[in-house]
């Protein structure tokens, strides 16, 4: 795809927001900026219809339902309703051999259920299960109807400011000038480096492993998360009766499962979910990746932002990360929406450390929450797992802290972006 | 007492020690972590409130990116141009006016590196009058009043610069015994938003003062409409209360 800006407000700019990697979290705040007046381009390394193919993301996403509502308000909704799986229960078990699902009651189990929170929700679902492959899908539809102009495949090798626009130059050679440039390119963020942000974190030796089965029985829209003692085991029902298996393990062992042959890689989830699968089959390739915690120091520099993974690279144990980079895109363009109605410079530090502002507390909290849990639930110490086990109970015993948690998963706590809240910009 | 420099428009308006301090401090105006951060943070509340009435008074298009292409805007007491390159922004042809050598050079250099095209001056709003500048459609007078030495013949003056049809927005802070403790004693002697002696709360002025400078003059006053502070979330809001900070408008009606 080619360079075909519509006029800047200044004869000098390509556009009023560069965006940086045209992954979900960067297309959805393209949309976004769009529905608020700005004009966006898009830069990605990868052509723009790479990402659709099925050996791409072979994961899967928890979506809160406020980031659908998100979705709805930018005009993508739409086409991924059907495409959606709602989650109506949520169901936590920990323990070394799965047993609530059973029907086995265990005392250290936490139930949540779209039923209890359906009045502050409308009857929303606590969320639903996408495929990032169908997000993707979507949002690039979206991108390419409202004449976003995307740059793929296109490589920023490096960034610079000066007082009036950021610049990207890219490996070609071309150079790209706006008043403002977003970091959206991931864990490994070539605008961060620019802005001289530095980042903390640490590796959690431990891999996910993902795969989508079909299963024989109906899965009810149950989300089922395991705490095992090597690492929690997530079993997320997708649309047409599949679910996506989520499975961390220390990283060595992961490995092998991801080369082990497929009825190798079967018989290793029987054993790891006893019957409670039932009959299953793996569909497609399966996913090996390391998880690491890496949150960036700051957000926002000047003419420089950061969002997404590129800002916050959590652990998946929540569903939280692209929601995360969701609840930015909300509220950055908000704050850039806002700002040009009042003839701001979009691109000074001012108007970014609001956006910063209003999600450092959001993500700094989340990294930690996320951390604590699973240190907590990665350990077989028997103290630890008595702590825990009384925890949950005491979570299920009191409605109103397990409403809470309900509604923070679902993103609907705190002082809310407008598109969050689906209302337009 | 230092004695003020000669970089300073001259006029009747003009308090040169006013003048000075802010000259002294003029290369800090776009620190958004120097001294005029607080001016930084409240800016949003008054660009909107601006936005809002300017919309409403020319009946321009709320959806527009430069609305108020067009229309002369005055930004008077234009210290670093905070207000000033917003308005060039939004569509209007700025002049910006500040009695501050310093503080216009400081704008008009900030100004040009951005590509906007703003007329700063180092003058007064009696010099403006005499040389038969104007008129404009919109004159800011934005926490201005409470530092120039004659504030009534100071608020006439600028009224006089309006277009018929015009609309001129004052914004000041009240002299109440709040806005002693919180504008005067809180920001600059607790809080250190401001450098001490920012203000002088026997120079605050009261709504129905406002009204009374203006009163032998063809307009219409309508406010005060009141600013405040929510600690809670750092933002600076519009509010009922008066008491500290406010603004008016002030209204020429058009020709019949």
């Amino acid at each position: 795809m080619t360079l075909n800006a519509p006029a800047p407000s200044q004869p000098n700019f390509d556009a009023d927001v560069i965006i940086v990697g045209a992954g979900m979290a960067g297309m959805t705040l393209a949309l976004a900026l769009v529905s608020g007046g700005l004009r966006p381009l898009l830069i990605d390394p990868q052509t723009f219809d790479a990402q659709l193919a099925s050996e791409f993301d072979g994961r899967s996403s928890a979506i809160a339902y406020s980031s659908f509502r998100l979705w709805k308000a930018i005009g993508v909704g739409e086409a991924l309703v059907s495409k959606a799986q709602n989650i109506e229960q949520i169901l936590v078990t920990d323990g070394r051999t799965p047993g609530a699902a059973n029907g086995a009651a265990s005392p250290f189990f936490l139930r949540f259920d779209s039923a209890e929170i359906a009045d502050r929700t409308d009857g929303e679902p606590l969320g639903y299960m996408l495929e990032n492959r169908s997000i993707r899908a979507a949002l690039a539809q979206a991108v390419m109807d409202a004449a976003i102009p995307v740059l793929a495949p296109a490589t920023v090798v490096s960034a610079s400011v000066d007082a009036a626009a950021a610049e990207v130059t890219l490996s070609d050679g071309r150079v790209l000038r706006a008043p403002l440039v977003v970091g959206a390119e991931g864990r490994h963020s070539i605008i961060r480096q620019a802005a001289k942000i530095g980042t903390v974190g640490w590796d959690y030796a431990q891999s996910g492993v993902v795969a989508t089965v079909a299963m024989a029985k109906p899965h009810e829209g149950v989300a089922h998360e395991y705490f095992l003692p090597s690492g929690p085991f997530a079993i997320l029902p997708l649309t047409g009766n599949r679910a996506s298996l989520v499975w961390t393990e220390k990283t060595d062992r992961a490995e092998a499962l991801r080369s082990a042959r497929p009825e190798v890689f079967e018989a290793h989830l029987r054993r790891r979910f006893g019957d409670f699968l039932g009959e299953i089959e793996v569909l497609g390739p399966r996913f090996v990746y390391p998880l690491s915690l890496q949150l960036a120091e700051d957000m926002a520099a000047p003419r420089l932002v950061l969002m997404g993974d590129a800002a916050h690279g959590v652990h998946p144990i929540a569903g939280q990360g692209l929601n995360l980079g969701l609840k930015d895109a909300a509220a950055l363009a908000e704050v850039l929406t806002d700002a040009i109605r009042l003839g701001e410079d979009i691109g000074s530090f001012v108007v970014l450390e609001r956006y910063a502002a209003w999600r450092r507390f959001d993500n700094v909290m989340l990294a930690a929450a996320t951390d604590v849990f699973v240190r907590l639930f990665s350990n077989d110490n028997p103290m630890l797992r008595f702590v825990r086990g009384a925890g949950m109970a005491v979570v299920n015993l009191i409605g109103p802290a397990r409403k809470f948690f309900m509604q923070e998963a679902g993103g609907a706590v705190g002082d809310l972006p407008k598109l969050l809240r689906g209302e337009p910009l | 007492m230092q004695t003020p420099s000669t970089d300073q428009a001259q006029g009747w308006s003009v308090d040169p020690q006013e003048v000075e301090r802010f000259s002294r401090i003029a290369a800090e105006w776009w620190d958004p972590k120097g001294k005029f951060a607080p001016l930084h943070r409240f800016n949003p509340v008054r660009l909107s409130f601006i936005r809002d009435q300017a919309l409403q008074r020319f009946g321009r298009d709320s959806s527009a990116r430069q609305p108020f292409t067009g229309l002369k805007l005055l930004d008077i007491g234009c210290g670093g141009g905070l207000l000033s390159e917003p308005m060039s922004r939004l569509g209007f042809d700025v002049t910006a006016v500040d009695a501050s050598e310093r503080n216009i050079k400081t704008a008009s250099a900030h100004a040009s590196e951005q590509g906007l095209d703003i007329q700063f001056r180092c003058s007064t709003a009696e010099t403006l009058l005499e040389e038969g500048a104007g008129p404009f459609d919109l004159i800011l007078n934005m926490e201005v009043i409470e530092h120039v030495a004659d504030p009534g013949a100071y608020l006439r003056a600028c009224s006089q610069l309006l277009a018929p049809g015009g609309l001129m927005i004052v914004a000041t802070m009240n002299r109440t015994l709040k806005a002693l403790a919180l504008a005067k004693i809180g920001a600059e002697y607790i809080l250190r938003w401001l450098p001490a002696g920012t203000h002088d709360w026997n120079k605050f002025l009261k709504p129905e003062e406002l009204q009374a400078f203006l009163s032998s003059e063809p307009v219409q006053i309508e406010g005060p409409f009141g600013v405040s502070f929510n600690p809670l979330t750092g933002k600076w809001v519009r509010s009922g209360d008066s008491d500290v900070n406010y603004m008016m408008t002030v209204l020429k009606p058009a020709l019949v």
